[in-house]
């Protein structure tokens, strides 16, 4: 069939149009099982793979560590010493001499009988490390092919299509030069979709059932910018598409080249643009897209990929590496985000997650976490470009007890002769409407805010993105949404303290007029989106934006404002239909 | 042939990092070295059998070794275990 079009999450703005590969693990297993052949050939054949995967492994935690990632170079290790184990050697060898198994049906088969074991486990966390397993079971079935490993993952322009990426996956299809991927699962923060987005893949993720409907060979369109895929396209479609694609890569490419101008409207209004970072491999892109420091380092990767609690050691390392690359513009670095379950793996069980034990709510109930970051983090504010962001909050009280904490830190930090910023800002997310509301009250305690605008219109609208029945009903653009933020500036600023945005939105060019309308100080967003948003800034002036939220704010729904600013946004900037305009079927 | 209980003190329980640190201390001894809990023994030498045994904090396993160094190796492993619990805290 012609032109089969599905709609997952925009990840990484830019179109690739080119053959897909379907990677699926599970069918390259059963395709390539071999006939058997004597045992001790097939002991040395198993023998190999092992040796081969053990050489990639050391390579791979060699080039993790370059790319300053020890902590996926530590669960590397864990992966090496699967290897060794004497269980599964035994086994293996096992299964060949008196199963009379080939060496792959051995693999095959231990794996099988270890992921029924593993599944038993009740701490899911610890279930989960059968994925390692997984992984080096792959490894080993691709090393008896004697396959290449940069060659496994598609090749030089190739779409390539998986139910999900692996970081190390997305680094090897980079390698390969592979033009685009889809996944059906993730969004746009998932570890490979930052990835792909950092160097420069196309990519569309959270595409539902798309591995169903392609084969590998089918021609595919992977829209980046709008999130549209078109498998098996027609020759208009195509031809529409590869206009597109050029269009929007000369755009870029001069974007690119005025990244460094400053973000001032026509009438002298200037306003921070600073890029939203979480892996160490983006740092290089605060200076490539021309971004002002750091305005969100979110820090939850650290603990997501670490097999326990990192320390502060590990914690200021890192932290120091980032206030490094963003010197002498500042780094906001917020505090762990995450609920319990996420951190302790198990054991915390609730009704309500989202409103639940999350952010500043769980790091005050976990001294020694939290003071292991916020110590980390002032040790890493020596140069003075560092500022710390508390997230979820909702009481003034909670902002007063992280003070306290951060200033017995000072004083320890202080006897013990060690450099930190006496200054250093502490500034509260808003993501909780109690906080614009008592914005006042909140002005007096914090040096700064920073709107987290996903879970804002989470929590104003009781919306749930994630929920299929009701996720029309959520959209940053929310009147109710944009209030609360105007709200926020006007509180903050009659106090003399400055606000920022941290969310989607910052990204969203429709809502950019309205945002330096408010006066927002701060726009922070992923950082290959920020040479556009400088250029759309430059085009206006404060004058027509404080019209243009005024008119908005007369809207009564997300849709009629979405629809007024569109129309205007067209009007003076005529090469936003690439993004603003999808490019359908007539 | 060597018995000892250890109970699981760090707060995050046996997780892979504690499980390789428990693999590479005990594949540095000659004897044979078992962990036991709930009536399950796995291989102390065995990253896949340390992982399996899913110990969470509270638990108590029990350290069995058999051979020429099965006293140093249940002492070291015990100490691992209950005053070094991991490096963690």
């Amino acid at each position: 069939m012609k032109n089969k079009i599905f709609r997952g999450t925009p990840a990484s703005p830019s179109i690739a149009i080119g053959k897909s590969f379907v990677y699926s693990p599970k069918q390259m297993v059963l395709s390539s099982m071999v006939e058997k052949k004597d045992i001790t050939e097939e002991l040395a054949l198993f023998e190999k793979a092992r040796n081969m995967a053990l050489k990639q492994l050391r390579n791979l935690k060699v080039e993790l560590k370059k790319a300053s990632d020890p902590v996926s170079a530590r669960l590397i290790d864990v992966q090496m010493l699967f290897l060794q184990d004497p269980l599964f050697l035994n086994s293996v060898e096992k299964r060949i001499r008196t199963g009379k198994e080939s060496a792959e049906e051995a693999i095959v088969s231990f794996s099988e009988s270890l992921e029924k074991d593993f599944k038993d486990i009740p701490n899911s966390y610890i279930a989960e490390r059968y994925l390692d397993v997984k992984d080096i079971v792959e490894r080993l079935l691709k090393n008896l092919k004697e396959e290449e490993p940069d060659g496994e993952l598609g090749s030089h322009g190739d779409i390539v299509i998986a139910e999900s990426f692996t970081a190390s996956s997305v680094l090897q299809m980079s390698k390969a030069g592979v033009g685009g991927l889809i996944a059906e699962k993730g969004g746009r923060t998932s570890h490979f979709a930052i990835l792909a987005e950092a160097l420069n893949i196309s990519a569309v993720v959270g595409a539902n059932g798309v591995t169903e409907e392609v084969e590998s060979g089918d021609e595919v369109i992977v829209d980046g910018i709008s999130g549209v895929i078109v498998i098996n396209p027609d020759e208009d479609t195509k031809r529409r598409f590869e206009r597109k694609k050029e269009e929007t890569n000369a755009i870029q490419k001069k974007f690119l080249e005025q990244k460094d101008l400053p973000a001032t409207t026509i009438d002298g209004y200037s306003v921070d643009i600073s890029a939203n970072i979480e892996l160490p491999i983006e740092l290089p892109f605060i200076k490539k897209f021309g971004a002002k420091g750091v305005g969100l380092l979110r820090t939850e990767f650290l603990f997501l990929t670490s097999e326990d609690v990192p320390d502060e050691k590990e914690q200021y390392d890192f932290y120091l590496k980032v206030a490094e690359s963003a010197y002498p513009d500042y780094v906001i670095m917020r505090t762990l985000d995450l609920g319990g379950d996420k951190v302790f793996k198990t054991k915390v069980q609730e009704e309500n997650p989202f409103l639940g034990w999350r952010g500043v709510r769980f790091t005050l109930a976990n001294e020694k976490i939290f003071e292991d970051q916020l110590r980390a983090m002032l040790k890493a504010s020596a140069k003075g470009n560092v500022r710390i962001l508390i997230p979820m909050v909702s009481q003034l009280e909670e902002i007063m007890r992280v003070k306290d904490m951060v200033e017995d830190i000072k004083i320890k930090l202080k006897k013990e002769d060690v450099a930190y910023d006496e200054n250093i800002e502490i500034g509260a997310m808003v993501e909780i409407p109690s906080v614009p509301l008592m914005a006042d009250f909140f002005s007096e305690v914090v040096d700064f805010f920073s709107i987290g605008t996903n879970d804002l219109t989470q929590y104003t609208l009781a919306v749930d993105r994630g929920n299929k029945n009701i996720s029309s009903l959520f959209d940053q653009l929310d009147p109710s949404v944009i209030a609360l933020m105007e709200m926020t500036v006007r509180k903050a600023h009659h106090k003399h303290k400055w606000v920022g945005i941290c969310g989607d939105v910052a990204a969203d060019v429709v809502a950019i007029p309205i945002l330096i309308g408010m006066e927002m100080d701060e726009l922070s967003l992923p950082p290959s989106f920020i040479p556009q948003i400088k250029n759309i800034i430059r085009g206006l002036s404060l004058k027509e934006c404080k019209d243009l939220l005024e008119k908005a704010e007369k809207k009564r729904s997300a849709s009629e404002v979405r629809e007024f600013l569109k129309g205007e946004m067209l009007n003076r900037f005529p090469s936003l239909k690439n993004i603003l305009v999808e490019v359908e079927n007539d | 042939m060597l018995k000892k209980d250890a109970e699981i003190i760090n707060s995050l329980g046996i997780h892979a990092r504690p499980a390789s640190m428990i693999v590479k201390l005990a594949s540095a001894f000659d004897s044979r070295i078992e962990l036991e809990k709930n009536n399950v023994k796995v291989n102390a030498k065995s990253i896949m059998g340390v992982l399996m045994l899913a110990s969470e904090q509270g638990d108590k396993i029990t350290i069995i070794a058999d051979g020429k160094d099965e006293e140093e190796a249940v002492e070291a492993l015990r100490e691992l275990i209950e005053i070094r619990k991991f490096d963690e805290e």
